[in-house]
Protein backbone atom coordinates (compact mmCIF):
# COMPACT_ATOMS: atom_id res chain seq x y z
CA UNK A 1 0.00 0.00 0.00
CA UNK A 2 2.94 2.49 1.38
CA UNK A 3 4.58 1.15 -1.68
CA UNK A 4 1.79 2.06 -4.00
CA UNK A 5 1.34 5.16 -2.67
CA UNK A 6 4.99 6.82 -3.32
CA UNK A 7 4.42 6.19 -7.18
CA UNK A 8 1.34 8.01 -7.37
CA UNK A 9 3.07 10.51 -4.62
CA UNK A 10 6.20 10.87 -7.45
CA UNK A 11 3.90 11.45 -10.30
CA UNK A 12 1.89 14.52 -8.37
CA UNK A 13 5.59 15.64 -7.04
CA UNK A 14 6.33 16.03 -10.97
CA UNK A 15 2.41 17.36 -11.94
CA UNK A 16 3.58 20.16 -8.81
CA UNK A 17 6.95 20.62 -10.20
CA UNK A 18 8.83 19.68 -6.87
CA UNK A 19 12.03 18.25 -6.31
CA UNK A 20 11.61 15.57 -3.41
CA UNK A 21 13.96 13.74 -1.82
CA UNK A 22 13.79 10.45 -0.55
CA UNK A 23 13.22 11.71 3.10
CA UNK A 24 10.31 13.89 1.82
CA UNK A 25 8.66 11.19 -0.46
CA UNK A 26 8.76 8.51 2.57
CA UNK A 27 7.56 11.19 5.33
CA UNK A 28 4.91 12.69 3.02
CA UNK A 29 3.56 9.41 1.64
CA UNK A 30 3.07 8.19 4.80
CA UNK A 31 1.18 11.56 6.54
CA UNK A 32 -0.25 11.94 3.31
CA UNK A 33 -2.22 8.55 3.61
CA UNK A 34 -2.70 9.34 6.59
CA UNK A 35 -4.53 12.36 6.11
CA UNK A 36 -6.17 11.37 2.69
CA UNK A 37 -8.17 8.48 4.82
CA UNK A 38 -9.20 11.26 7.44
CA UNK A 39 -10.60 13.23 4.33
CA UNK A 40 -12.72 9.85 3.06
CA UNK A 41 -15.49 10.88 5.97
CA UNK A 42 -16.63 13.01 3.66
CA UNK A 43 -17.80 10.11 1.68
CA UNK A 44 -20.50 9.94 4.28
CA UNK A 45 -22.53 12.29 3.14
CA UNK A 46 -25.08 12.31 0.68
CA UNK A 47 -24.11 14.95 -1.79
CA UNK A 48 -26.17 13.70 -5.10
CA UNK A 49 -28.48 16.62 -5.48
CA UNK A 50 -26.10 19.25 -3.76
CA UNK A 51 -24.57 22.13 -6.28
CA UNK A 52 -20.80 22.61 -5.60
CA UNK A 53 -19.53 25.96 -4.59
CA UNK A 54 -16.01 27.74 -5.35
CA UNK A 55 -16.99 30.68 -4.13
CA UNK A 56 -19.36 32.40 -1.44
CA UNK A 57 -20.19 35.55 -3.20
CA UNK A 58 -23.07 36.66 -5.53
CA UNK A 59 -19.99 37.54 -7.95
CA UNK A 60 -19.93 35.93 -11.95
CA UNK A 61 -17.66 38.35 -14.51
CA UNK A 62 -16.62 41.48 -13.23
CA UNK A 63 -16.27 43.58 -16.31
CA UNK A 64 -14.64 47.33 -16.59
CA UNK A 65 -14.22 49.13 -19.48
CA UNK A 66 -10.79 48.11 -21.68
CA UNK A 67 -9.41 51.65 -21.05
CA UNK A 68 -5.42 51.89 -22.03
CA UNK A 69 -3.92 52.89 -18.64
CA UNK A 70 0.07 53.20 -17.30
CA UNK A 71 1.56 49.89 -16.75
CA UNK A 72 4.44 49.32 -14.25
CA UNK A 73 8.31 50.16 -15.26
CA UNK A 74 10.16 47.39 -16.82
CA UNK A 75 12.67 48.10 -14.56
CA UNK A 76 10.60 47.52 -11.56
CA UNK A 77 9.18 44.10 -12.64
CA UNK A 78 12.59 43.23 -13.55
CA UNK A 79 14.31 43.78 -10.17
CA UNK A 80 13.22 41.10 -8.48
CA UNK A 81 14.26 38.24 -11.14
CA UNK A 82 17.11 36.34 -9.73
CA UNK A 83 18.63 35.84 -13.52
CA UNK A 84 17.88 38.74 -16.53
CA UNK A 85 19.39 39.05 -19.61
CA UNK A 86 18.62 42.48 -22.12
CA UNK A 87 16.19 43.53 -20.38
CA UNK A 88 14.40 40.05 -20.49
CA UNK A 89 13.51 36.88 -17.94
CA UNK A 90 16.59 34.60 -18.42
CA UNK A 91 15.28 30.58 -18.45
CA UNK A 92 17.42 28.11 -19.66
CA UNK A 93 17.55 26.88 -23.64
CA UNK A 94 14.17 25.61 -24.58
CA UNK A 95 15.23 24.88 -28.60
CA UNK A 96 17.05 23.13 -29.74
CA UNK A 97 19.94 24.05 -31.88
CA UNK A 98 19.29 23.56 -35.64
CA UNK B 1 -10.43 55.17 25.24
CA UNK B 2 -8.71 53.45 23.08
CA UNK B 3 -5.26 54.06 22.07
CA UNK B 4 -5.51 55.77 19.19
CA UNK B 5 -7.89 58.44 21.04
CA UNK B 6 -5.30 58.30 23.47
CA UNK B 7 -2.70 58.81 21.18
CA UNK B 8 -4.02 61.49 19.47
CA UNK B 9 -5.58 63.35 22.54
CA UNK B 10 -1.69 64.09 23.15
CA UNK B 11 -0.79 65.26 19.45
CA UNK B 12 -3.45 67.74 19.87
CA UNK B 13 -2.48 69.11 22.89
CA UNK B 14 1.31 69.20 21.70
CA UNK B 15 1.93 67.07 24.19
CA UNK B 16 4.17 64.37 21.91
CA UNK B 17 5.61 64.32 18.50
CA UNK B 18 4.48 61.32 16.09
CA UNK B 19 8.36 60.56 16.29
CA UNK B 20 8.21 60.17 19.75
CA UNK B 21 5.35 57.93 19.95
CA UNK B 22 7.40 55.75 17.25
CA UNK B 23 10.47 55.98 19.41
CA UNK B 24 8.29 54.90 22.14
CA UNK B 25 7.09 51.69 20.03
CA UNK B 26 10.50 50.95 18.67
CA UNK B 27 12.08 50.49 22.24
CA UNK B 28 9.42 48.20 23.09
CA UNK B 29 9.99 46.22 19.98
CA UNK B 30 13.59 45.89 20.84
CA UNK B 31 13.02 44.95 24.19
CA UNK B 32 10.67 42.36 23.42
CA UNK B 33 12.33 40.97 19.79
CA UNK B 34 14.96 38.77 21.72
CA UNK B 35 12.19 36.77 23.53
CA UNK B 36 9.65 36.76 21.20
CA UNK B 37 10.62 37.28 18.00
CA UNK B 38 6.90 38.86 16.76
CA UNK B 39 8.89 40.81 13.19
CA UNK B 40 10.92 39.40 10.66
CA UNK B 41 11.32 43.07 9.60
CA UNK B 42 11.98 46.39 11.37
CA UNK B 43 13.33 49.02 9.20
CA UNK B 44 14.86 52.33 10.45
CA UNK B 45 15.20 53.93 6.69
CA UNK B 46 12.01 53.47 5.59
CA UNK B 47 10.37 53.98 9.14
CA UNK B 48 12.29 57.46 8.97
CA UNK B 49 10.77 58.19 5.41
CA UNK B 50 7.62 57.13 7.30
CA UNK B 51 7.82 59.49 10.07
CA UNK B 52 8.76 62.57 7.78
CA UNK B 53 6.08 61.55 5.19
CA UNK B 54 2.82 62.11 7.98
CA UNK B 55 5.14 64.94 9.75
CA UNK B 56 4.00 67.05 6.32
CA UNK B 57 0.64 66.07 6.98
CA UNK B 58 -1.57 68.54 8.65
CA UNK B 59 -3.69 66.23 11.50
CA UNK B 60 -7.11 66.76 11.29
CA UNK B 61 -9.97 64.50 12.41
CA UNK B 62 -10.13 62.67 8.89
CA UNK B 63 -6.68 61.27 9.16
CA UNK B 64 -8.06 58.96 11.56
CA UNK B 65 -4.52 56.74 12.03
CA UNK B 66 -2.06 59.70 11.54
CA UNK B 67 0.91 59.10 13.55
CA UNK B 68 -0.13 55.73 14.63
CA UNK B 69 2.58 52.54 14.40
CA UNK B 70 0.69 49.35 12.59
CA UNK B 71 2.10 45.83 11.96
CA UNK B 72 1.92 44.28 8.91
CA UNK B 73 1.64 40.04 8.28
CA UNK B 74 4.34 40.11 5.94
CA UNK B 75 2.85 38.13 3.24
CA UNK B 76 1.30 41.87 2.76
CA UNK B 77 3.16 43.99 0.24
CA UNK B 78 4.59 46.94 0.78
CA UNK B 79 6.09 49.10 -1.46
CA UNK B 80 10.29 49.01 -0.85
CA UNK B 81 9.91 47.21 2.28
CA UNK B 82 10.93 43.32 2.19
CA UNK B 83 8.11 40.97 1.78
CA UNK B 84 8.95 37.27 2.50
CA UNK B 85 6.14 35.73 3.49
CA UNK B 86 8.40 33.65 5.72
CA UNK B 87 9.30 31.80 2.93
CA UNK B 88 12.89 31.21 1.96
CA UNK B 89 12.04 31.67 -1.85
CA UNK B 90 10.74 34.99 -1.24
CA UNK B 91 13.66 36.09 1.09
CA UNK B 92 15.01 38.87 -1.03
CA UNK B 93 11.68 40.28 -2.61
CA UNK B 94 11.33 43.79 -2.44
CA UNK B 95 7.63 44.71 -3.66
CA UNK B 96 7.23 47.17 -6.46
CA UNK B 97 3.50 48.33 -5.18
CA UNK B 98 1.49 48.36 -1.82
CA UNK B 99 -1.65 46.24 -0.95
CA UNK B 100 -4.68 48.22 -1.72
CA UNK B 101 -4.92 47.90 2.42
CA UNK B 102 -1.64 49.43 2.97
CA UNK B 103 -2.45 52.79 0.44
CA UNK B 104 -5.26 52.92 2.92
CA UNK B 105 -3.58 52.82 6.25
CA UNK B 106 -0.89 55.58 4.87
CA UNK B 107 -3.34 57.68 3.04
CA UNK B 108 -4.87 57.70 6.57
CA UNK B 109 -1.68 58.99 8.19
CA UNK B 110 -0.47 55.43 9.74
CA UNK B 111 3.09 54.54 10.08
CA UNK B 112 4.00 50.89 8.77
CA UNK B 113 6.57 49.44 11.73
CA UNK B 114 7.50 46.46 10.54
CA UNK B 115 6.57 43.53 9.01
CA UNK B 116 5.61 40.62 11.68
CA UNK B 117 6.54 36.32 11.37
CA UNK B 118 3.94 33.78 10.18
CA UNK B 119 3.72 30.13 9.17
CA UNK B 120 5.43 29.87 5.55
CA UNK B 121 2.80 31.40 2.93
CA UNK B 122 0.00 31.92 6.28
CA UNK B 123 0.75 27.82 6.25
CA UNK B 124 -0.15 26.47 9.60
CA UNK B 125 -1.73 27.42 13.30
CA UNK B 126 1.69 28.15 15.53
CA UNK B 127 3.99 30.33 13.61
CA UNK B 128 6.36 27.53 14.00
CA UNK B 129 6.66 27.19 9.92
CA UNK B 130 8.53 30.25 9.44
CA UNK B 131 11.92 29.41 7.63
CA UNK B 132 13.11 32.45 9.90
CA UNK B 133 12.80 30.83 13.40
CA UNK B 134 9.36 30.34 15.21
CA UNK B 135 7.63 33.49 17.22
CA UNK B 136 7.16 32.94 20.99
CA UNK B 137 4.13 33.54 22.70
CA UNK B 138 4.78 36.61 25.41
CA UNK B 139 2.36 34.72 28.08
CA UNK B 140 4.74 31.68 27.82
CA UNK B 141 7.99 32.00 26.22
CA UNK B 142 7.75 27.65 25.84
CA UNK B 143 4.60 28.35 23.91
CA UNK B 144 3.65 28.94 20.50
CA UNK B 145 1.73 31.97 19.75
CA UNK B 146 -0.74 30.36 17.40
CA UNK B 147 -0.62 31.07 13.63
CA UNK B 148 -0.61 31.58 10.87
CA UNK B 149 -0.86 35.42 11.96
CA UNK B 150 1.33 35.06 14.84
CA UNK B 151 3.70 37.90 14.85
CA UNK B 152 1.32 40.32 14.59
CA UNK B 153 -0.81 38.45 17.14
CA UNK B 154 2.80 39.42 19.23
CA UNK B 155 3.31 42.49 18.85
CA UNK B 156 -0.43 43.53 19.91
CA UNK B 157 -0.48 42.13 23.33
CA UNK B 158 3.73 42.71 24.06
CA UNK B 159 2.70 46.36 23.16
CA UNK B 160 5.23 46.30 20.10
CA UNK B 161 3.04 48.12 18.03
CA UNK B 162 -0.89 48.90 18.72
CA UNK B 163 -2.48 47.92 15.75
CA UNK B 164 -1.60 45.10 13.20
CA UNK B 165 -3.09 43.50 10.43
CA UNK B 166 -2.88 40.00 9.62
CA UNK B 167 -4.97 37.74 7.18
CA UNK B 168 -7.11 34.75 7.98
CA UNK B 169 -7.79 31.72 5.79
CA UNK B 170 -8.76 29.34 8.65
CA UNK B 171 -8.47 30.85 11.54
CA UNK B 172 -4.74 32.87 11.22
CA UNK B 173 -6.22 35.53 12.73
CA UNK B 174 -8.94 34.53 15.46
CA UNK B 175 -6.47 31.73 16.56
CA UNK B 176 -3.18 33.95 17.47
CA UNK B 177 -5.72 36.51 18.88
CA UNK B 178 -6.86 33.51 21.20
CA UNK B 179 -3.80 32.26 21.88
CA UNK B 180 -2.33 35.68 22.88
CA UNK B 181 -4.80 37.56 24.59
CA UNK B 182 -6.19 40.03 22.00
CA UNK B 183 -8.77 40.97 19.97
CA UNK B 184 -8.51 39.81 16.19
CA UNK B 185 -11.49 40.16 13.46
CA UNK B 186 -11.52 37.83 10.38
CA UNK B 187 -14.01 40.40 7.96
CA UNK B 188 -16.92 39.07 5.44
CA UNK B 189 -15.49 37.48 2.51
CA UNK B 190 -15.53 40.49 0.07
CA UNK B 191 -14.94 43.28 2.33
CA UNK B 192 -11.44 44.01 2.30
CA UNK B 193 -9.30 43.85 -1.08
CA UNK B 194 -7.34 41.12 -1.26
CA UNK B 195 -4.81 43.32 -3.69
CA UNK B 196 -1.48 43.13 -2.71
CA UNK B 197 -2.31 39.84 -0.28
CA UNK B 198 0.39 37.29 -1.34
CA UNK B 199 -2.65 34.54 -2.04
CA UNK B 200 -2.87 31.24 -0.51
CA UNK B 201 -6.31 30.28 -0.69
CA UNK B 202 -8.46 32.85 -3.09
CA UNK B 203 -11.86 31.64 -1.71
CA UNK B 204 -10.74 31.54 1.50
CA UNK B 205 -8.45 34.48 2.08
CA UNK B 206 -9.21 37.75 4.15
CA UNK B 207 -7.25 40.48 5.54
CA UNK B 208 -8.37 41.94 8.74
CA UNK B 209 -7.30 43.95 11.76
CA UNK B 210 -6.00 42.87 15.60
CA UNK B 211 -5.69 45.32 18.40
CA UNK B 212 -6.35 45.57 22.42
CA UNK B 213 -9.79 48.05 22.42
CA UNK B 214 -12.66 47.59 20.09
CA UNK B 215 -12.74 51.06 19.42
CA UNK B 216 -9.38 50.73 18.08
CA UNK B 217 -10.15 47.69 15.70
CA UNK B 218 -13.34 49.34 14.47
CA UNK B 219 -11.35 52.45 13.50
CA UNK B 220 -8.90 50.66 11.42
CA UNK B 221 -11.60 48.58 10.20
CA UNK B 222 -13.41 51.75 8.91
CA UNK B 223 -9.96 52.86 7.11
CA UNK B 224 -9.44 49.05 4.93
CA UNK B 225 -13.00 47.71 5.02
CA UNK B 226 -14.90 48.69 1.26
CA UNK B 227 -14.70 48.47 -2.30
CA UNK B 228 -11.66 47.82 -4.39
CA UNK B 229 -11.53 47.65 -8.17
CA UNK B 230 -8.39 46.61 -8.38
CA UNK B 231 -9.73 43.27 -6.01
CA UNK B 232 -12.64 41.13 -8.53
CA UNK B 233 -13.49 39.44 -5.42
CA UNK B 234 -14.76 43.02 -3.60
CA UNK B 235 -18.10 43.62 -2.92
CA UNK B 236 -19.60 46.81 -3.74
CA UNK B 237 -20.97 47.87 -0.47
CA UNK B 238 -20.58 51.00 1.63
CA UNK B 239 -19.71 50.09 5.07
CA UNK B 240 -21.71 51.54 8.05
CA UNK B 241 -19.54 53.74 10.33
CA UNK B 242 -18.63 50.85 12.84
CA UNK B 243 -17.98 53.53 15.87
CA UNK B 244 -21.80 54.55 15.62
CA UNK B 245 -22.87 50.75 16.78
CA UNK B 246 -20.53 50.80 19.99
CA UNK B 247 -21.94 51.55 22.89
CA UNK B 248 -25.31 50.35 22.38
CA UNK B 249 -27.22 47.91 23.71
CA UNK B 250 -27.15 44.31 22.92
CA UNK B 251 -30.29 43.42 25.11
CA UNK B 252 -32.55 40.77 23.68
CA UNK B 253 -29.92 39.43 20.87
CA UNK B 254 -30.77 36.27 20.58
CA UNK B 255 -26.82 34.25 20.52
CA UNK B 256 -26.92 30.13 19.15
CA UNK B 257 -24.45 27.92 21.07
CA UNK B 258 -23.61 25.33 18.42
CA UNK B 259 -23.29 22.09 20.36
CA UNK B 260 -21.02 20.55 18.27
CA UNK B 261 -18.69 23.61 19.14
CA UNK B 262 -18.64 23.26 22.39
CA UNK B 263 -18.87 19.39 22.83
CA UNK B 264 -16.45 16.96 21.48
CA UNK B 265 -12.37 17.93 21.37
CA UNK B 266 -12.82 21.43 23.64
CA UNK B 267 -10.72 20.83 26.47
CA UNK B 268 -12.09 21.45 30.28
CA UNK B 269 -9.99 24.49 31.09
CA UNK B 270 -11.23 26.12 28.08
CA UNK B 271 -14.99 25.66 29.02
CA UNK B 272 -14.72 26.55 32.60
CA UNK B 273 -13.01 29.80 31.53
CA UNK B 274 -15.67 30.24 28.87
CA UNK B 275 -18.48 29.25 31.57
CA UNK B 276 -17.86 32.99 33.18
CA UNK B 277 -18.01 34.53 30.19
CA UNK B 278 -21.41 33.09 29.44
CA UNK B 279 -22.54 34.77 32.14
CA UNK B 280 -21.57 38.00 31.21
CA UNK B 281 -23.26 37.60 27.89
CA UNK B 282 -26.41 36.53 30.09
CA UNK B 283 -25.75 39.45 32.16
CA UNK B 284 -25.77 41.76 29.13
CA UNK B 285 -29.65 40.15 28.21
CA UNK B 286 -28.50 38.37 25.23
CA UNK B 287 -30.82 35.03 25.39
CA UNK B 288 -28.19 32.00 24.50
CA UNK B 289 -29.94 29.43 22.58
CA UNK B 290 -28.67 25.89 22.02
CA UNK B 291 -28.86 25.20 18.27
CA UNK B 292 -27.34 22.69 16.18
CA UNK B 293 -24.55 23.01 12.85
CA UNK B 294 -25.24 18.86 12.03
CA UNK B 295 -22.07 19.43 9.18
CA UNK B 296 -19.37 21.57 10.94
CA UNK B 297 -17.75 17.92 11.37
CA UNK B 298 -17.24 18.00 8.06
CA UNK B 299 -15.37 21.71 8.03
CA UNK B 300 -12.06 20.29 8.46
CA UNK B 301 -11.26 17.60 5.72
CA UNK B 302 -13.66 20.08 3.53
CA UNK B 303 -11.27 23.00 4.15
CA UNK B 304 -7.93 21.06 3.71
CA UNK B 305 -8.87 20.20 0.22
CA UNK B 306 -10.21 23.22 -0.96
CA UNK B 307 -6.98 24.89 0.45
CA UNK B 308 -4.75 23.10 -0.55
CA UNK B 309 -6.08 22.88 -4.16
CA UNK B 310 -6.35 26.62 -3.95
CA UNK B 311 -2.93 26.70 -2.92
CA UNK B 312 -1.59 24.42 -5.55
CA UNK B 313 -2.64 26.68 -7.93
CA UNK B 314 -2.01 29.58 -6.57
CA UNK B 315 1.78 28.71 -5.68
CA UNK B 316 2.66 27.79 -8.99
CA UNK B 317 3.34 31.42 -9.54
CA UNK B 318 7.02 30.73 -7.68
CA UNK B 319 8.96 29.44 -10.89
CA UNK B 320 12.05 31.02 -9.94
CA UNK B 321 12.30 33.07 -13.09
CA UNK B 322 9.96 36.05 -12.23
CA UNK B 323 10.91 36.67 -8.55
CA UNK B 324 12.19 34.60 -6.13
CA UNK B 325 14.61 31.72 -5.16
CA UNK B 326 16.69 29.71 -8.46
CA UNK B 327 19.06 27.78 -8.17
CA UNK B 328 21.17 28.76 -10.83
CA UNK B 329 22.98 25.83 -12.16
CA UNK B 330 19.83 23.99 -13.70
CA UNK B 331 20.06 23.15 -17.29
CA UNK B 332 16.73 22.65 -18.40
CA UNK B 333 13.73 24.50 -17.41
CA UNK B 334 11.88 21.30 -16.01
CA UNK B 335 14.52 21.09 -13.28
CA UNK B 336 15.02 24.33 -13.01
CA UNK B 337 11.89 24.72 -11.64
CA UNK B 338 11.72 21.59 -9.77
CA UNK B 339 14.84 22.07 -8.59
CA UNK B 340 14.22 25.91 -7.24
CA UNK B 341 10.58 25.18 -6.07
CA UNK B 342 12.23 21.74 -3.89
CA UNK B 343 14.72 23.99 -2.17
CA UNK B 344 12.95 27.02 -1.81
CA UNK B 345 9.83 25.96 -0.22
CA UNK B 346 9.03 24.51 3.42
CA UNK B 347 7.86 21.11 4.54
CA UNK B 348 4.49 22.28 4.94
CA UNK B 349 4.11 23.48 2.24
CA UNK B 350 5.59 21.35 -0.29
CA UNK B 351 3.12 19.26 1.67
CA UNK B 352 0.02 21.18 1.03
CA UNK B 353 0.86 22.16 -2.67
CA UNK B 354 1.17 17.88 -3.29
CA UNK B 355 -1.90 17.53 -1.24
CA UNK B 356 -4.10 20.30 -3.60
CA UNK B 357 -2.56 18.45 -6.55
CA UNK B 358 -3.19 15.26 -6.16
CA UNK B 359 -7.30 16.59 -4.82
CA UNK B 360 -7.29 18.14 -8.55
CA UNK B 361 -5.49 15.56 -10.52
CA UNK B 362 -7.64 13.27 -13.09
CA UNK B 363 -8.96 10.24 -11.38
CA UNK B 364 -9.55 12.28 -7.58
CA UNK B 365 -10.78 15.53 -8.68
CA UNK B 366 -14.62 13.78 -8.30
CA UNK B 367 -13.56 11.94 -4.50
CA UNK B 368 -11.84 15.36 -3.73
CA UNK B 369 -12.42 18.54 -4.48
CA UNK B 370 -15.50 18.27 -6.02
CA UNK B 371 -16.86 16.61 -2.98
CA UNK B 372 -15.58 19.26 -0.89
CA UNK B 373 -16.99 21.99 -2.82
CA UNK B 374 -20.82 20.51 -2.33
CA UNK B 375 -19.90 20.09 1.28
CA UNK B 376 -18.81 23.61 1.61
CA UNK B 377 -22.60 24.36 0.20
CA UNK B 378 -24.41 22.34 3.10
CA UNK B 379 -21.84 24.29 5.69
CA UNK B 380 -23.16 27.33 3.93
CA UNK B 381 -26.68 26.81 4.18
CA UNK B 382 -26.38 24.97 7.79
CA UNK B 383 -25.18 28.92 8.87
CA UNK B 384 -27.82 30.40 6.82
CA UNK B 385 -30.59 28.20 8.57
CA UNK B 386 -28.86 29.28 11.72
CA UNK B 387 -29.04 32.69 11.58
CA UNK B 388 -32.92 32.79 10.45
CA UNK B 389 -33.36 31.91 14.01
CA UNK B 390 -30.15 34.20 16.29
CA UNK B 391 -28.74 36.85 15.42
CA UNK B 392 -25.17 35.66 15.97
CA UNK B 393 -23.26 32.06 17.11
CA UNK B 394 -20.84 31.77 19.79
CA UNK B 395 -18.08 29.31 20.18
CA UNK B 396 -14.39 28.79 22.09
CA UNK B 397 -11.66 30.37 19.24
CA UNK B 398 -9.58 27.44 19.87
CA UNK B 399 -10.15 23.99 21.23
CA UNK B 400 -6.77 23.79 23.19
CA UNK B 401 -4.81 26.42 25.17
CA UNK B 402 -1.63 27.44 23.62
CA UNK B 403 0.69 24.60 23.33
CA UNK B 404 4.45 24.13 23.43
CA UNK B 405 6.93 24.37 21.11
CA UNK B 406 7.47 21.20 18.65
CA UNK B 407 4.55 19.72 20.45
CA UNK B 408 2.65 19.23 16.98
CA UNK B 409 4.43 20.19 14.21
CA UNK B 410 5.36 16.47 13.48
CA UNK B 411 1.95 15.54 13.16
CA UNK B 412 0.06 17.58 10.19
CA UNK B 413 -3.20 15.56 11.14
CA UNK B 414 -2.73 17.15 15.08
CA UNK B 415 -1.74 20.34 13.98
CA UNK B 416 -4.55 20.72 11.16
CA UNK B 417 -7.46 19.43 14.33
CA UNK B 418 -6.07 22.66 15.73
CA UNK B 419 -8.63 24.88 13.28
CA UNK B 420 -11.96 22.74 13.58
CA UNK B 421 -13.79 26.12 15.19
CA UNK B 422 -12.16 28.20 13.00
CA UNK B 423 -12.63 26.88 9.31
CA UNK B 424 -16.12 26.59 9.11
CA UNK B 425 -16.32 30.95 9.14
CA UNK B 426 -14.22 30.91 5.65
CA UNK B 427 -16.01 28.13 4.09
CA UNK B 428 -18.88 30.17 5.16
CA UNK B 429 -17.60 34.00 3.81
CA UNK B 430 -19.32 34.96 7.18
CA UNK B 431 -17.41 37.31 9.62
CA UNK B 432 -15.97 36.68 13.23
CA UNK B 433 -14.66 37.79 16.13
CA UNK B 434 -12.40 36.39 18.82
CA UNK B 435 -12.28 38.31 22.03
CA UNK B 436 -10.05 38.11 25.07
CA UNK B 437 -12.63 36.25 27.82
CA UNK B 438 -10.25 34.89 30.42
CA UNK B 439 -7.08 33.31 31.47
CA UNK B 440 -5.91 29.72 32.66
CA UNK B 441 -2.79 29.21 34.51
CA UNK B 442 -1.59 33.13 32.85
CA UNK B 443 -2.73 31.39 29.43
CA UNK B 444 -5.49 33.40 27.63
CA UNK B 445 -8.30 32.27 26.02
CA UNK B 446 -10.64 33.80 23.84
CA UNK B 447 -14.43 33.18 22.69
CA UNK B 448 -15.23 33.50 18.79
CA UNK B 449 -18.66 35.43 17.73
CA UNK B 450 -19.65 34.90 14.43
CA UNK B 451 -22.43 36.65 12.68
CA UNK B 452 -23.82 36.77 9.30
CA UNK B 453 -22.67 38.29 6.03
CA UNK B 454 -21.75 42.12 6.50
CA UNK B 455 -22.39 41.80 10.58
CA UNK B 456 -19.43 43.68 11.30
CA UNK B 457 -21.25 46.14 13.02
CA UNK B 458 -22.76 44.09 15.10
CA UNK B 459 -20.04 41.82 16.05
CA UNK B 460 -18.39 45.48 17.21
CA UNK B 461 -20.97 46.41 19.52
CA UNK B 462 -21.18 42.89 21.14
CA UNK B 463 -17.68 42.95 21.73
CA UNK B 464 -17.50 46.55 22.87
CA UNK B 465 -20.61 45.42 25.12
CA UNK B 466 -18.37 42.08 26.03
CA UNK B 467 -15.22 43.82 26.89
CA UNK B 468 -16.70 46.60 29.18
CA UNK B 469 -17.42 44.18 31.67
CA UNK B 470 -14.83 41.83 30.65
CA UNK B 471 -12.29 43.75 30.01
CA UNK B 472 -8.29 42.26 29.94
CA UNK B 473 -6.94 45.01 27.12
CA UNK B 474 -4.35 46.61 29.62
CA UNK B 475 -3.78 42.98 31.16
CA UNK B 476 0.09 42.55 29.55
CA UNK B 477 2.70 39.57 29.94
CA UNK B 478 4.98 39.43 32.49
CA UNK B 479 7.27 36.73 31.58
CA UNK B 480 10.90 38.74 30.63
CA UNK B 481 11.44 40.59 33.73
CA UNK B 482 11.99 44.13 33.84
CA UNK B 483 9.40 44.42 30.92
Amino acid sequence: MIRNFIQQLRKTAHLARLNLTEEEEELYSKQLEEILNYFQKLQELDTSNVEPMAHVLPLNNVWREDEIKESMEKELILKNAPEIENNCFKVPKIVKNI
Amino acid sequence: MGIIKEIHNLYLKKEITVREVIEKYLKNIENWEPHVHAFLTVNLDYIEREIKRVEGLKFNEDLTLYGIPVAIKDNILTEGLLTTCASKILANFIPPYDAEVIRRLKEKGAIIIGKTNLDEFAMGSSTENSAFGPTKNPWDLERVPGGSSGGSAVAIATGESPLALGSDTGGSIRQPASFTGVIGLKPTYGLVSRYGLVAFASSLDQIGPFARKVEDLAIILQVIAGYDPKDSTSLPYSPPNYLDSLGKSVKGWKIGIPKEMWERGVEDSVLEVLDSALKVLRDLGVELIEISLPTVEYALPTYYLIATSEASSNLARYDGIHYGYRNKNQKDLISLYKVSRGEGFGSEVKRRIILGTYALSAGYYDAYYLKATKVRTLIRQDFESAFRKVDLIISPTSPVLPFRLGERIEDPLKMYLIDILTIPVNLAGIPAISVPAGFKDNLPIGLQFMGPFFSEDKLLQISYAFQKLMDFSEKYPNTVEGL
